[in-house]
């Protein structure tokens, strides 16, 4: 592993197996009564947050404390960002008070890839910009391993000849940029389907398909991922308004039925339900929203326990064993 | 700018011996060998093999190429109002040292020069400085406003006799106000000098639109959104026959249509950065903002168009949009930080990477390039060259054939060279404005 985790671009499918089965084993230790590993005692993991986030906020809290680290919250709001602060000053002070890690969500593209210059501590990108996401397309794979080839049967295995459909606001949206180059590194084949208007002008040097039409990529599709349309691209005549959106790229109970039978249904979350997504498909049996969220913890437990080099972990298995 | 500039005494003679003749004007070709220039009371008092020396101080230029003093379109000196970033001072030493004996100061400080009291500060801070010739630009419209046209005339009569606007850093977009600046000019023969950038479709703009932009999750700067103006500001110029001059031409799409409009015989002139003629978008890979540049670095595409499109004359000249900024505003994420580079100090070395050693331009290419046609661009009668007999003694001596040399921090106040740590040819051995040397040696007299 690297010291940091910035970019899926970073990821070799080694390294992506090797979070992924990590993960797979850090997983048996959820379902315990004391969901707790020495592994990271004594290091501080610092979540930066210069977005709102609390989903993401959280699950990475929640992945440090289980494996023992002292967590410290930075949130932008009220903080001496607010008052001006610059990210390098800030960058400063988290070295200062000893960060082994620093998570950071933030608003500008890059952000993550700057702070790493400036910092001694491992960086998680928690989301940066119009850019990338890793730890979500990283739940994104382990959720869809885990459906699609079996929770006990898939260790070692990639996503080989899996279709994944993602579909809507690629052009803005780190989760497709970061599940992109990760599904395609384990081996799944993508293929982005949405308006003209929200896809990179470039998206043709992306490995993956392309389409403008979701109703005829369904059937071929064993995984469907709809991403959340804000409404304020609505403005910048992205589209037109949201009922077209919803009625050309939203996924109804209708559209669900054109899925193969085993085909999953997934969501990054937070969801406009009735709008990229219906109710009756966001609450059906395809959908791993909810699991998503469970393995984001897992995933992100994975990642910085790689990343701080913890205990081995046949030590930290035996942990849990006992 | 007439006559020569006060203080800085040193108006004795000097016999620059042995310099590779360029720009020396129709039949002194560099292919004729090396030859004397003996530089007398500002002017040049004689050109010629084994002049005598007379009491001349004598610069021995065995292997430097002599050019007429180099002239710049563009220039932010920032002064008056950001004085942290640079000051006429600072900006014209590195000017001198760049080989420049002449600047054109954009016209967005704080105040803006749009009136006659601002461009005759920033005129006089230049005289005081007396490094470098300063010719103040004066903003075409009020406050760099775009909406009601600043008193032209009024700068053009100034003792800064402006002849080049320009709302550079914006973009004069009303077709109106546009056309009105362009005819309006023609009674004093000035030009407009447009910064070429449709707003609409680069808000938030950040880094060329295209692989690079996609892969980085950087809002995209439509190479059309240029495009659409220059062809748009072409079309007007023709019109109303008014010069137009368009800034830091930075796509293959902007010199096909700039071709287009020459082959036309429309009054249009155009420039291109250093920095556009060797660097492209994928620098921006590691979100470092010394690579964030209003026009944005374009593709390895765009690089070769521009070099061809300099090397035919489409494009006539070089100017360095030096765009200085203090460390903070660099020093953070990209999205936050300041577009611009500086680039006087490198100007010539980068000239001579991208076309000289490609086999592009010639020497007398350069002395066209980066004196004769911005000199005549600017209406700058006492710059351009050509060296000869009688001409004003601005010139500048350069060792193309210096090792090349990590670029490292010079006079400028700030830092913000695009170029830092990357190894360039050549070198400015000395500069001479009117007599005067202003760097020997490569420092600064």
């Amino acid at each position: 592993m690297r010291r940091h985790l910035i970019s899926a671009a970073d990821l070799s499918r080694a390294d992506a197996l090797l979070i992924l089965d990590t993960a797979e084993e850090l997983a048996d230790l959820t379902d315990r009564p004391i969901k707790k590993l020495p592994t990271l005692r004594g290091r501080t993991v610092v979540n930066l947050f210069f977005e709102d986030s609390t989903r993401t906020r959280i699950s990475f809290e929640a992945a440090a404390k289980r494996l023992s680290a002292d967590v410290i919250n930075f949130s932008a709001k009220g903080s001496s960002v607010a008052k001006g602060e610059s990210l390098k000053d800030t960058a400063l002070t988290l070295e200062a008070m000893g960060a082994d890690a620093v998570v950071i969500r933030h608003g500008a593209s890059g952000a993550a890839h700057r702070l790493a210059g400036w910092v001694r501590g491992s960086v998680v990108n928690a989301g940066d910009g119009t850019h990338e996401h890793p730890t979500q397309a990283l739940l994104d794979a382990f959720t869809m391993r885990r459906r699609l080839q079996g929770a006990g049967a898939a260790r070692g295995k990639g996503l080989d000849g899996i279709r994944v459909t993602i579909v809507g606001d690629v052009l803005h949206s780190r989760v497709a940029r970061s599940n992109v180059l990760l599904l395609s590194a384990l081996g799944a084949q993508v293929t982005l389907a949405a308006p003209p208007t929200l896809l990179p002008l470039a998206v043709d040097s992306w490995p993956c398909a392309v389409s403008y039409e979701l109703d005829s990529e369904l059937p071929k599709s064993d995984a469907v991922m709809m991403l959340r349309v804000q409404t304020e691209r609505m403005t910048a005549a992205y589209f037109p308004s949201v009922r077209e959106y919803s009625r050309r790229y939203g996924l109804d109970a209708a559209r669900m039925a054109r899925l193969p039978e085993h085909a999953i249904v997934m969501h990054p979350g937070p969801m406009n339900r009735g709008v990229e997504i219906a109710a009756e498909v966001a609450d059906s049996a395809r959908s791993t929203v909810v699991e998503q969220v469970a393995n984001g913890v897992t995933i992100r437990m994975a990642v910085l326990y790689l990343l701080l080099g913890g205990t081995e972990f046949p030590e930290a298995a035996a942990e849990v064993s006992r | 700018m007439t006559g020569p500039a006060p203080g800085k005494g040193g108006q004795g003679a000097w016999l620059v011996r042995g310099a590779a003749l360029a720009g020396a004007g129709a039949g002194v070709a560099q292919a004729d060998g090396p030859a004397d220039i003996l530089v007398r009371g500002g002017t040049i008092a004689a050109i010629g093999s084994g002049l005598s020396q007379a009491g001349a101080r004598v610069l021995d230029a065995d292997g430097l190429v002599a050019l007429p003093g180099l002239v710049d379109l563009h220039t932010h000196l920032r002064e008056p109002g950001r004085e942290d970033a640079e000051t006429v001072e600072t900006g014209t030493r590195a000017a001198a040292l760049g080989g420049y004996t002449a600047v054109h100061a954009m016209a967005n400080t704080d105040p803006v020069a749009d009136t006659a009291g601002v461009v005759e500060q920033v005129w006089r801070l230049g005289r005081a400085c007396g490094r470098c010739d300063v010719q103040p630009v004066g903003a075409v419209s009020v406050g760099l406003g775009g909406v009601r046209l600043a008193e032209l005339g009024t700068m053009a009569d100034s003792a800064a006799r402006v002849r080049v606007f320009s709302d550079d850093g914006r973009c004069v977009a009303d077709p109106l106000l546009m056309r009105r600046a362009l005819e309006y000019v023609k009674a004093f023969d000035g030009v407009i000098a447009q910064h070429a950038q449709e707003p609409r479709l680069t808000e938030g703009a950040q880094l060329n639109e295209g692989e690079m932009s996609g892969r980085l999750g950087l809002a995209g700067w439509p190479a059309v959104a240029e495009e659409a103006i220059v062809a748009r500001d072409c079309l007007l110029a023709a019109h109303v026959g008014s010069a137009l001059h368009v800034c830091h031409v930075s796509t293959a799409g902007s010199a096909e249509i700039i071709r287009w409009a020459k082959s036309k015989g429309w009054p249009v002139t155009a420039e291109v950065t250093p920095h556009h003629l060797l660097l492209t978008d994928e620098l921006a890979a590691g979100y470092d903002p010394v690579f964030k540049v209003n026009p944005p670095l374009r593709t390895a595409a765009d690089v070769a168009e521009l070099r061809r499109a300099l090397a035919d004359g489409t494009i006539d000249c070089v100017a360095t949009d030096h765009a200085p900024h203090p460390v903070e505003a660099k020093e953070t994420e990209w999205p936050e930080a300041a577009f611009g580079m500086i680039g006087l100090e490198t100007a010539l070395r980068a000239v001579q990477q991208a076309m000289v050693d490609s086999g592009l331009l010639d020497w007398d290419g350069v002395a066209d390039r980066m004196s004769a046609r911005p000199a005549r661009i600017g209406r700058l009668a006492g710059h351009g060259g050509p060296l000869a007999a009688g001409r004003p003694a601005s010139l500048t001596l350069y060792d193309p054939a210096a090792p090349p040399e990590a670029v490292t921090p010079g006079a400028s106040k700030s830092r913000n060279t695009p170029f830092a740590g990357m190894e360039l040819p050549g070198r400015v051995v000395a500069t001479f404005l009117r007599g005067v040397p202003t760097v020997l040696d490569g420092k600064l007299g």
